[in-house]
């Protein structure tokens, strides 16, 4: 059975503080939605209100056809995986796994048969009768999970899970996470600061910025066209360039930065572009040239990236980041353009 | 390389020891002194005195109120600090920071003044019975140590365990009877002792809440000793340390005594 989440204008606060605005999120049944933002936007706090370890202060709360929003946090059937691991330190590996079986009434023996098989789907068999405290760190993330899974919860929340873990064990274990979801088809809600975690993983990522959810989407569309500036910052758009439409000719469009430089953009490739609006790029968005249209600058430090050289270019409206051709290296200091690559640009509303 | 002490140190660290151990052992050589009076050295071996405790009524009576109140007053100690002890931890960014030293008050206030007020205002004022009083000046007496010792143990208690058990179905009190208070045993059983051991060696407290009939071992002792000064009063203190090592030392074997320390 699987079932949708949704949070319908969900405010929080912490005393006087406000740590969530006006939150609303849908999480489809079988879906895995990331939230992924910096530290302190409101992430955890989202999945305490989900797991009802906080109320909020307005909006609600609904898990398939029941309302979560004022139910207490032990009857809502919600498999948590938390981010320092949670294990019950005077509990084996077995009886936390089989915790959770034990408050819904299984039989000892029914338990024990559960258990086992959740640990040997996790690859902990061999560890069943351990303490916790002798666990790694890995071992300890396996445990935390098998024992969220193992009460077949219609919605799975993890917050930042692998976050302890090294590098190489943390893509492992997210794959793992992964196959498990897909495999009960379970509904989760997965958060992480880590956006290569957020994108591998997820369905939909939400991106979120002091308790507000800045866009919700696919990886593919966050990473291309991300909505607004901060996402667009937030996944690499490092050059934010704010622009005035000056002159339209046709589906050419003539457009200027405060400080006078203009570039020529096309319609036909962005759609119709405002009057005023934000032209995001990347650092290969902007082609270093020789040539005299585009932006003006002067290059700065240039660095080796493999496939091209980057500059930094000191232009009068700002210091941008852009890319060369390994064919033709230039010196700091010397005078250069830089012309928007339409495909790797993107219009963004202007945030004034 | 080995680390010379300074002799100086090796001084005032041996003298130390001598004032705080010295007593203890003057009142072990008083107690099987052959004399009817308290005096060291011995003059003499016997084990009278030890026996004569037991022939005084009075003794066994007291001693047995004393362990009653010290183990009821702990038990009810415990039920209010345990709960107020975890409220404090669980709470702390949400509660006032005063409320964690209210808890504490009690040992920072004159011993002989908390008595006394108590006298005043439960046995006088309340009217109630001198063993209830008395069970409450104790109760009142090892609250601050059932509150702090079971207050560090929970201060390093991840809650997170808590809230865990919680999402796996488990209703909230029996989340805290079966995933915290295991957690922090440690720390109740730490707690229990140091009150029970507070309890059992009050003075001042017991001085105001005695009464007709109701009275504790140590109350006793003085008593005894405005009346006779024979050596039995040695051979009770002797007994009573007895006891307080007993305890630590089966503190010691379990759980370690730097764990009280904790
Ligand atoms: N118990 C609390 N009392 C008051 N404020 C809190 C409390 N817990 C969190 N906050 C505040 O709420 C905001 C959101 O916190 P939250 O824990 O949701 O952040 P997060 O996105 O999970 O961050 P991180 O990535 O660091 O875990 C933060 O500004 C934090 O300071
Ligand atoms: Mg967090």
């Amino acid at each position: 059975m699987t079932v949708s989440l949704t949070l319908d204008n969900v405010t929080a606060h912490y005393g006087s503080t406000q740590v969530l605005q006006d939150l609303s999120l849908a999480i489809a049944a079988g879906e895995l939605v990331s939230l992924l933002g910096a530290s302190g936007c409101g992430k955890t706090t989202t999945l305490r209100l989900v797991a009802g370890f906080l109320e909020p202060t307005s909006g609600s709360i609904r898990l398939g056809d029941r309302d979560l929003t004022r139910m207490p946090a032990h009857q809502r059937d919600i498999g948590l995986v938390f981010q320092n691991y949670a294990l019950f330190p005077h509990l084996s590996v077995r009886d936390n796994v089989a915790f959770g079986l034990k408050q819904r009434g299984l039989g000892s023996v029914e338990r024990k048969a559960k258990a086992d098989t959740m640990l040997e789907r996790v690859g902990l068999s061999a560890f069943a009768e351990r303490m916790p405290a002798a666990l790694s760190g890995g071992q300890k993330q396996r445990v935390a999970l098998a024992r969220a899974l193992v009460i077949e919860p219609p919605l799975l929340m993890f917050d930042e899970p692998l976050s302890n873990l090294d590098a190489k064990l943390r893509v492992d274990m997210r794959v793992e996470i992964r196959r498990l979801q897909r495999a009960n088809g379970t509904t989760s809600l997965y958060v992480t600061h880590d956006q290569e975690e957020a994108f591998s993983i997820s369905d939909r990522v939400a991106i979120m910025n002091a308790g507000r959810i800045m866009q919700l989407d696919r990886p593919e569309v966050l990473y291309q066209r991300p909505a607004n500036s901060f996402v667009a910052r937030f996944v690499g758009f490092e050059n934010l360039i704010d622009m005035t439409v000056t002159e339209r000719n046709g589906a050419s469009v003539k457009a200027t930065t405060p400080a006078g430089a203009s570039v020529f953009l096309s319609q036909d490739v962005f759609g119709a572009i405002p009057d005023r609006f934000v032209l995001a790029a990347r650092p290969d968005g902007l082609a270093v040239t020789r040539s005299e249209d585009g932006i003006p600058v002067t290059l700065g430090i240039r660095t080796y990236l493999g496939r091209a050289y980057q500059y930094q270019c000191m232009a009068q409206s700002g210091t941008y980041l852009g890319n060369g051709p390994l064919t033709e290296p230039l010196e700091p200091g010397t005078a250069a353009s830089l012309v928007p690559v339409p495909e790797q640009c993107c219009i963004l509303p202007s945030d004034a | 390389m080995r680390t010379t002490l300074h002799p100086a140190l090796l001084m005032i660290a041996s003298l130390i020891f001598a004032i705080l151990i010295a007593p203890l052992f003057i009142i072990l050589g008083a107690s099987v002194s052959d004399t009817s009076y308290l005096t060291f050295p011995p003059q003499g071996f016997t084990l009278q005195w030890y026996s004569n405790i037991f022939e005084i009524t009075a003794f066994r009576t007291t001693a047995i109120t004393s362990l009653q109140i010290a183990f009821f007053g702990t038990f009810l100690a415990l039920l209010i600090g345990i709960p107020a002890a975890y409220a404090l931890n669980r709470f702390r960014v949400r509660l006032p920071s005063f409320l964690s030293n209210v808890f504490v008050l009690p040992i920072l206030v004159p011993e002989i003044v908390l008595g006394f007020s108590l006298m005043k205002s439960i046995t006088i004022g309340l009217d109630l019975p001198v063993y209830t009083t008395l069970l409450m000046g104790h109760t009142l007496l090892v609250l601050p140590y059932a509150v702090r010792v079971v207050g560090a143990s929970l201060a390093s208690f991840d809650f997170s365990v808590e809230e865990a058990a919680i999402s796996l179905g488990c209703p909230p009190l029996k989340a805290f009877l079966t995933v915290v208070l295991p957690n922090i045993s440690a720390g109740v059983i730490a707690a229990f002792i140091l009150a029970f051991i507070t309890s059992v060696n009050d003075v001042s407290i017991s001085l105001f809440l005695t009464g007709p009939g109701v009275s504790t071992l140590p109350i006793q002792i003085l008593a005894h000793m405005e009346q006779f000064f024979d050596p039995t009063i040695a051979s009770v203190s002797v007994l009573l340390m007895l006891l307080t090592v007993g305890v630590m030392a089966i503190v010691e074997a379990t759980l370690g005594l730097t764990f009280l320390t904790k």
